[in-house]
């Protein structure tokens, strides 16, 4: 990970400081070494605070809407999943892609700091990070896991170690992890659940949300300025629920808006203060729009109609719900 | 009649959205014809079957329906074209979502019911209404904070 920041560090001040790019959008140090911040800095000489390491999973595309607003160019540093969801901005023209210039950056999966410390692991000081091992220093002494079994969600099953868009690289050339699980194995396991067990399932997931909207707001596809669930004649604003799945209208219709147009990044899920598999939802609509309609990913190109934009005159019927079969 | 059997008798919700230019004058030919359907139905006229938003259907749940049907012109009939299209995969994806959350899938239900089938329009009620009288009351989807007004 310390070639891949060389790398990255001496691109990054080439094209600040030969006029190439204005300002830049990456990750700086915050409070702890885990949780880098997204972050813009102005020029070449802003750069001592820029990391980038194992936890700079946020993905930076959505910041884009307002930065490419403004005048000048802007360099992003994308990890490969990053550039799905700017390719599905600029289509729906809400990033002005003129004003980005793309670094695309390596990205070997990266870790979950609950996973790590659901593996036991107490008193983490730092983490050092090579290759598929990683170097846990504790006040207790050093211990090596395998980065495979602390992938964020969105990692564990990586969609692709291309890049969608791209000005320019900065990769070591190093052979790639291959991405081991298959992203839908949850959702087939809860498809064939009985219903009664998917409502307990999701009734126990749903009842944890403190409405704190934080998957909306860091959704790269989510990007209207005004939400339809601001509104305070709902009936529902500000009021505590009172039956434990209340917010499924919430989560249902946050899933739908950005269905078609979800590139599967995961931010929802990661964001999560109550750890509300959020994911499953948008793979659920991922998966069966890649059953009725044919296989589609979102952001991998800027012009195909997406699959709620479009429709065919012998689609399949709604009643296709009540025939398909698995958990009756 | 006493607060017990008050309760007791269970009378569906039913909620339907029909487009204006197939779905609703088959209504009113239902009507003409004299052929019956509950009275528990309510009607809501939508300009075509892809006004219904996904947040309408939840949004009926929500504040106390049984059972939402969504009624529009055939496909390749829509007034607008295309509009039924759109409807069809909007819905399925909802209906399949929905069902995947665990709510019964014979809560929803999308028909195509063109101004001639006024008959169409009464028998798929009656059906509609006898399914969501078996399967009860929506208690997963409701949400007691919308449900003041209507009590």
């Amino acid at each position: 990970m310390q070639r891949i920041f060389g790398i990255i560090s001496e691109k990054a001040k080439q094209l600040l400081s030969d006029g190439t790019c204005d300002r830049m959008i990456g990750w700086k140090r915050g409070e702890f070494f885990y949780d880098p911040t997204p972050a813009v800095f102005s020029g070449a000489g802003d750069l001592e605070d820029f990391v980038y390491d194992g936890f700079c999973g946020s993905n930076l595309s959505k910041y884009l809407i307002q930065q490419s607003a403004k005048e000048g160019k802007i360099l992003a540093l994308l990890k490969p999943c990053d550039t799905y969801s700017l390719n599905q901005l600029v289509k729906e023209h809400r990033v002005r892609r003129e004003n980005v210039y793309v670094l695309g950056v390596e990205c070997r999966g990266m870790l979950d700091i609950d996973k790590i410390r659901a593996l036991g692991v107490k008193g983490i000081q730092s983490i050092e990070e090579n290759g598929d091992q990683l170097t846990v220093h504790t006040l207790y002494g050093d211990k090596t896991i395998e980065r495979s079994e602390v992938l964020l969600e969105k990692c564990r099953c990586c969609k692709s170690k291309e890049f969608a868009t791209q000005d320019d690289l900065a990769v070591t050339g190093e052979p790639m992890p291959e991405a081991p699980a298959d992203r839908f194995d949850m959702v087939k396991k809860l498809e064939a659940m009985t219903p009664d067990e998917r409502f307990a399932f999701w009734r126990s997931e749903l009842s944890k949300c403190i409405r704190c909207n934080a998957c909306r707001n860091v959704c790269p596809a989510c990007s209207c300025v005004k939400c339809v669930f601001d509104n305070d004649a709902s009936g529902v604003a500000s009021k505590a629920n009172t039956d434990t799945f209340e917010e499924n209208m919430f989560h249902i219709i946050r899933a739908f808006h950005v269905a078609g147009r979800c590139t599967d990044c995961g931010e929802c899920s990661r964001v999560c203060p109550q750890h509300i598999p959020l994911h499953l939802l948008n793979r659920k609509f991922i998966k069966d729009i890649n059953e009725f309609y044919g296989e589609y990913q979102a952001g991998a190109d800027t012009e195909s109609r997406g699959p709620l934009t479009d429709y065919t005159t012998d689609d399949v019927e709604p009643s296709v719900v009540m025939q398909r079969g698995g958990g009756k | 009649m006493s607060l017990e059997t008050q309760k007791k008798e269970f009378k569906p919700l039913i909620v339907a959205f029909c487009c204006n230019w197939c779905s609703y004058a088959g209504a009113d030919l239902a009507g003409t014809s004299r052929l019956s359907y509950p009275a528990t139905v309510k009607v809501i006229r939508v300009p075509c079957s892809c006004r219904v938003n996904p947040l309408f259907v939840l949004r009926a749940f929500q504040r106390g329906a049984d059972g939402v049907i969504i009624a529009g012109c055939h496909p390749g009939d829509c007034h607008y074209t295309t509009g039924n299209y759109y409807a069809r995969r909007r819905m399925t994806l909802l209906f399949s979502m929905l069902d995947y959350l665990g709510i019964e899938r014979e809560r929803t239900r999308v028909e195509w019911i063109s101004a001639a089938e006024g008959v169409k329009f009464s028998t798929t009620m009656n059906e509609f209404a006898q399914t969501i009288q078996a399967l009860g009351e929506n208690k997963r989807l409701e949400d007691l904070r919308c449900k003041e007004s209507l009590e």
